[in-house]
């Protein structure tokens, strides 16, 4: 029988190697780290400064974000409630949702789960893929998400980002660096979709806004899953127990039929 | 019965006695437990009964206490999860047992399928715990279609906008047929109260009725083994079949060390896979169910793919019926074409281990075609890969129709008189 499903396996090999392939835009990579407090606590600080004004996130209650995040209760009173909300209410937002479908063309989106649904690659990427297109309402385009309805709101802290040409490496269908064969060098090509940011133009420099942007996002990732950490450390503990159980069932096992055959 | 002072005889008797007068309780532990024979080589693939046994015990548990939290309404239904999720004590780890638990279950029922398939557990006499094994096998999946509604998110509710609109591909009663389902002109807050019902009453007690039979069943015709050998025909000057071991304590104690195992593969899961990368609990459904929004691409869950995949398959008219209503029947007759394996099987021989060649790579076949139809099932289709799904549909019915065949003429080992040790 054993043969039997080695065959099998290799009979299915060419199934999953097709199911390989990425998406058309290539997402710069985010792993978030649920143990960077001082990152969770900063994200929230942006989160509630620069997106909760439309974006709700009502799964999400102040006092549980306070807990996890370790930030005193009187902190979050302070400084991240503006409202006239109390610490155990959710994140919502006082924007009226039929007035900005009006403004923006479709409600903003709840994002307490926008991780979960997108992933962190994605959040990452899109938060830092704005650039000026005169052609939308907003002045704005968005590279991960074309025809975006949404204003580029962290402007002033990026600055002006826009499109420009210039030379890339050139990639192939699995998003690796095409190498010429001769010089062992990559290959370069023109291209024009690069995003640049006049200097001086925001309040952060690059570096310090990819830095905020991986913090906010590592809040949105703390938010998609509040119980991951629990669950890393309880997950840990039940694993070591079914084995220790395993172990001891194995011997049991073992002494009960000793007097068989 | 006892001379003398007969209260305090009785009393000494103790409470099983006591029982035992009014209740066969010793003779229901004999018969199921202590005196109840099985072969003493039944292997690996042997424990998958009690494991599904186990996660149908999880998925009651846990379904009680999700119960406790969950709203079963259009507008409630979604932040009710959130709400188990976020703010019951310990509801994501009770949610997450509850949803892995629905793959965990098809995995081990699969397997225990596969099992059966292989050493020929559907033979005369189990024909009947086959049938209720399949029975149990078709419930199953609708408890899960059902179940899989109530999150209310855009999978759950597209997912089951698909497999509902199955069947109004049945000619002229089709569409009122939906209607009469859903309760609506469209998936909605009543088509969830009524899914809710079923997932969380109906379904359940006819299942565990059905598991009830299977068991009995079992218990009176008794366990195949590996060579498919009746160990009943051999027994010692007690009764006692010479090949067989009690159930308690020596299989008992055997199947802990697969509950062990099996527990600590789950709770991997669980605790830190519990999305299964995508496919147990999908991405789509983060989002609330929007009756106005279709995704990109709808997926049932994996445990139907193999039958969703054959439905797309179905890309031709025939007969003046169109392709849809083809599709339907296709996969009807998948899930129908099991029932009666009990029938197709003529090979005088149980298991694979005495059958021939053909049934080996019969068998063989078939595992592909169903792991492969489940695979192209989660993806978006293509010409080659409908191609590829029309040729494994194929494969899997001729697995089933050629069997009569293949089974008689192939030349079958002889088998031996005693079980074989592992």
């Amino acid at each position: 029988m054993k043969k039997l499903f080695l065959i099998s396996l290799i009979l299915m090999m060419p199934m999953f190697a097709q199911a390989s392939g990425g998406p058309s835009i290539k997402l710069d990579t985010m792993e978030a780290d649920a143990s960077d407090k001082s990152s969770l606590q900063r994200g929230m600080q942006t989160y509630v400064n620069y997106c909760l004004g439309c974006h709700t996130a009502q799964y999400q209650r102040y006092i549980r974000a306070a807990e996890d995040l370790h930030i005193p209760e009187d902190l979050v009173m302070e400084h991240l409630i503006f409202s006239d909300q109390k610490i155990g209410d959710q994140m919502t937002s006082a924007m009226d949702p039929k007035l900005a479908a009006q403004w923006f063309g479709a409600t903003p989106p709840d994002l307490t789960n926008e991780i979960n649904l997108r992933g962190t690659d994605w959040v990452y990427t899109y938060l830092r893929s704005f650039y000026a297109d005169e052609s939308r309402p907003y002045g704005v385009n968005n590279v991960v998400y074309p025809a975006v309805g949404m204003p580029n709101v962290l402007a002033d802290l990026q600055g002006i980002q826009t499109k420009t040409c210039g030379e890339v490496t050139q990639l192939d269908d699995h998003g690796a660096a095409v190498i010429d064969s001769l010089t062992g060098e990559a290959i370069t090509e023109q291209s024009c979709e690069l995003l640049s940011v006049a200097e001086g133009s925001g309040t952060m420099t690059p570096a310090q806004f990819d830095a905020a942007m991986y913090d906010l996002t590592n809040f949105m990732a703390y938010m998609s899953k509040p119980y991951k950490s629990d669950s890393q450390r309880i997950g840990l503990w039940a694993i070591l127990f079914c084995l220790m159980m395993t172990v001891l069932f194995y011997f049991l096992k073992k002494e009960f039929w000793r007097d068989v055959h | 019965m006892a001379v003398g002072n007969p209260n305090r005889a009785k009393a000494e008797r103790g409470i099983v006695r006591w029982i035992d007068d009014r209740f066969p309780l010793t003779q229901m532990w004999q018969d199921h437990m202590s005196k109840y024979y099985a072969s003493k080589n039944l292997n690996f693939w042997y424990v998958f009964g009690v494991l599904s046994l186990l996660v149908l015990v999880n998925q009651i548990l846990t379904g009680i206490w999700l119960t406790m939290s969950y709203e079963p309404s259009a507008e409630g239904a979604f932040a009710s999860v959130e709400y188990i999720m976020r703010d019951v004590e310990m509801g994501w780890i009770i949610r997450y047992m509850h949803s892995s638990g629905a793959s965990a279950f098809f995995i081990v029922v699969y397997l225990h399928m596969f099992r059966g398939l292989m050493y020929g557990s559907y033979q005369k006499p189990r024909e009947l715990i086959w049938l209720f094994g399949m029975a149990i096998y078709l419930t199953l999946m609708a408890e899960g279609f059902f179940g899989y509604l109530l999150p209310w998110g855009q999978m759950s509710y597209w997912g089951a906008q698909v497999i509902l609109s199955l069947a109004g591909a049945i000619p002229v009663v089709g569409e009122d047929l939906v209607q009469w389902i859903r309760g609506d002109y469209l998936i909605s807050g009543i088509t969830l109260n009524r899914f809710f019902s079923l997932h969380v009453i109906a379904l359940p007690i006819v299942i565990m009725a059905l598991v009830l039979l299977h068991i009995l069943a079992l218990h009176d015709v008794g366990s195949n083994n590996p060579d498919g050998i009746e160990i009943d025909k051999d027994k010692d000057e007690n009764g006692v079949p010479v090949d067989g071991v009690a159930f308690w304590p020596y299989h008992v104690v055997k199947d802990l060390v697969a509950i062990g195992i099996f527990l600590t593969v789950f709770c991997l899961v669980i605790f830190f896979f519990p999305e299964g990368g995508g496919y147990f609990i999908e991405k789509p459904n983060y989002e609330p169910a929007n009756s106005l929004k279709t995704p990109e691409h709808i997926a049932p869950v994996w445990y139907f793919t193999p039958y969703y995949s054959m439905l797309r398959a179905i890309t031709f008219s025939l007969f003046g019926l169109d392709a849809k209503f083809l599709g339907v029947v296709t996969m009807g007759g998948a899930i129908a074409i099991l029932f009666v394996v009990p029938w197709l099987d003529r090979s005088p021989v149980k298991s694979m281990r005495y059958k021939g060649w053909m049934s080996r790579t019969a068998l063989a076949v078939f595992v592909v075609s169903f792991i492969v139809l489940g695979y192209l099932g989660t993806i978006a289709t293509t010409e080659g890969r409908t191609q590829a799904a029309q040729l494994f549909t194929l494969l899997y019915f001729l697995y089933f129709i050629l069997m009569p065949f293949y089974t008689r003429i192939e030349a079958t080992k002889p088998v031996p008189s005693r079980v074989v040790e592992s």
